[in-house]
């Protein structure tokens, strides 16, 4: 086994550079999963069947399909229909898109969690649904999820080296490049390995410990 | 969808069988791995307990394309193995998707009641035997329906593998796109085909279920359609009036 410390200290700023990118798509690619994981967990308790029938169906195609196809599909149907993404944008999209189906599910498990009383609580308090929604089961419902939530935004860290296929230069698109250019693969991809479990171990410690506060 | 020709659509079918070949043999070496992983971690030695944690910790903490890209591009350069990329496929897919299945395994092991272990303690069982002739078979329904998704996500992982140019689904479908100059109708095509595969897959892992639970004389699982999945929330403790709900160690 060959290992070159003076390829890894060269590659440095281009791994900073995609560790800044890989936070950046998983910020806004959480901050779509989150908004829109909401927003089907809501559609599939409609009463109207009309709303609640394709989202449900929507949602269960895009979960149990492949991200990379996904990905493939926003990277080169969209252009087609005169609609192009960068592939950062198509990454962010697919990835908050893919992930807010999962969601749904823990908003839903969330929503199903609040006790029966608060509803008749409300219902007796003759609450407008607006505001049985917004202050009372929500608050009571996300609060308790916030854990599960957070457990996908870590497996959405790790399924964020996909979007380098389509050619984000995220940590694993520069570790790509890197070894194109210099003929040394092994310094940079075992070191993007490396990050990620830097990132996501001390994440999922922090899940743990916030399921312990927040859950029981 | 006039532009496939029947040559094209062989591409796609003989991706299908390439990605059911990949998801059954890394399924099965996946499946070894969290066994064996997920017993170790109720073993008695602190230093087993500590290694198969460490296993799981490190090869749940990267992303399975960073591993792949690693058996691929690093392997044959730093060690000088070069495996046969449906090998190094499976190797990647079955090492990373074992260690989530092994946190199944430890869930469902650490669920059997305690008074089982002792009863065998009291018959004088060995610790093998205690966990092939009583934990594991009260603890093996309890991991179906946790195992199904984790299958799930396996069938989408093998998708990974033709950026390597394994001949997978998504491999045939890149090359039809290349041929016919047209995307939507193949990635269309593409993935209703991974939907189908998942939701035969689920339908299989129901029926396995149902012979499980029967097997430990517990009632079968509730029918639902599709591929729904569960995911288990804790529930407030002042639920009381909720319909229980069923599985789930937490």
């Amino acid at each position: 086994m060959s290992w070159d410390w003076s390829a890894v200290s060269e590659f440095m700023p281009r791994l900073w550079e995609g560790v800044l990118l890989t936070l950046q798509a998983l910020v806004l690619g959480s901050l779509i999963a989150f908004a829109l994981g909401l927003v089907w967990a809501l559609a599939q308790r409609s009463s109207l069947k009309i709303v609640s029938w394709p989202v449900t169906a929507v949602t269960e195609f895009i979960r149990n399909t492949p991200l990379l196809v996904q990905l493939f599909f926003l990277y080169f149907v969209l252009p087609e229909w005169n609609i192009t993404l960068t592939a950062l944008v198509a990454g962010v999209v697919g990835l908050g898109l893919h992930y807010s189906t999962y969601t749904a599910e823990v908003y839903r498990a969330g929503i199903d969690g609040v006790p029966v009383g608060q509803w008749e609580a409300c219902t007796a308090l003759s609450l407008p649904r607006s505001r049985t929604w917004s202050a009372v089961i929500l608050p009571q419902a996300i609060r308790r999820v916030v854990p599960a939530l957070g457990n996908y935004v870590i497996a959405m860290l790790k399924d964020s080296p996909m979007i380098a296929i389509i050619g984000a230069l995220e940590m694993l698109g520069q570790a790509r490049q890197f070894s194109a250019e210099t003929f040394q693969p092994t310094e940079p991809i075992t070191v993007i390995g490396i990050v990620f479990i830097l990132i996501a171990y001390p994440a999922s410690l922090l899940m743990r410990a916030l399921e312990r506060r927040l859950v029981h | 969808m006039t532009d496939l020709t029947w040559g094209l659509w062989e591409l796609l079918l003989n991706g299908v069988w390439l990605t059911v070949q990949l998801t059954v043999l890394s399924a099965l070496l996946g499946a070894a791995v969290a066994f064996v992983v997920g017993a170790a971690r109720t073993h008695r030695l602190r230093s087993v307990r500590f290694l198969s944690g460490a296993y799981m910790e490190i090869f749940r903490g990267t992303s399975a394309l960073v591993l792949m890209f690693w058996i691929f591009f690093v392997l044959p350069v730093a060690f000088g193995w070069q495996l046969l990329p449906m090998w190094a496929a499976v190797l990647a897919l079955g090492l990373s998707y074992g260690a989530y299945g092994s946190e199944i395994v430890r869930g469902s092991l650490a669920a059997v009641a305690p008074a089982q272990q002792e009863a065998g303690i009291a018959l004088s069982f060995s610790p093998w035997q205690r966990l092939t002739k009583i934990v594991l078979p009260q603890a093996w329904p309890e991991m179906i329906p946790p195992a199904n998704n984790l299958l799930i996500e396996l069938l989408k992982g093998t998708a990974l593998v033709s950026i390597m140019g394994v001949a997978d689904i998504t491999f045939g479908a890149s090359l039809v796109r290349n041929a016919t100059g047209q995307s939507a109708p193949v990635y269309t095509i593409v993935l209703v085909m991974y939907f189908v595969l998942a939701f035969v897959m689920t339908r299989g892992m129901r029926v396995l279920e149902r012979h499980a639970k029967a097997g430990v004389g517990q009632a079968p699982p509730a029918k639902s359609f599709g591929v729904r999945r569960q995911v288990t929330v804790p529930r407030q403790a002042d639920a009381s009036r909720d319909v229980p709900t069923t599985g789930g160690a937490s």
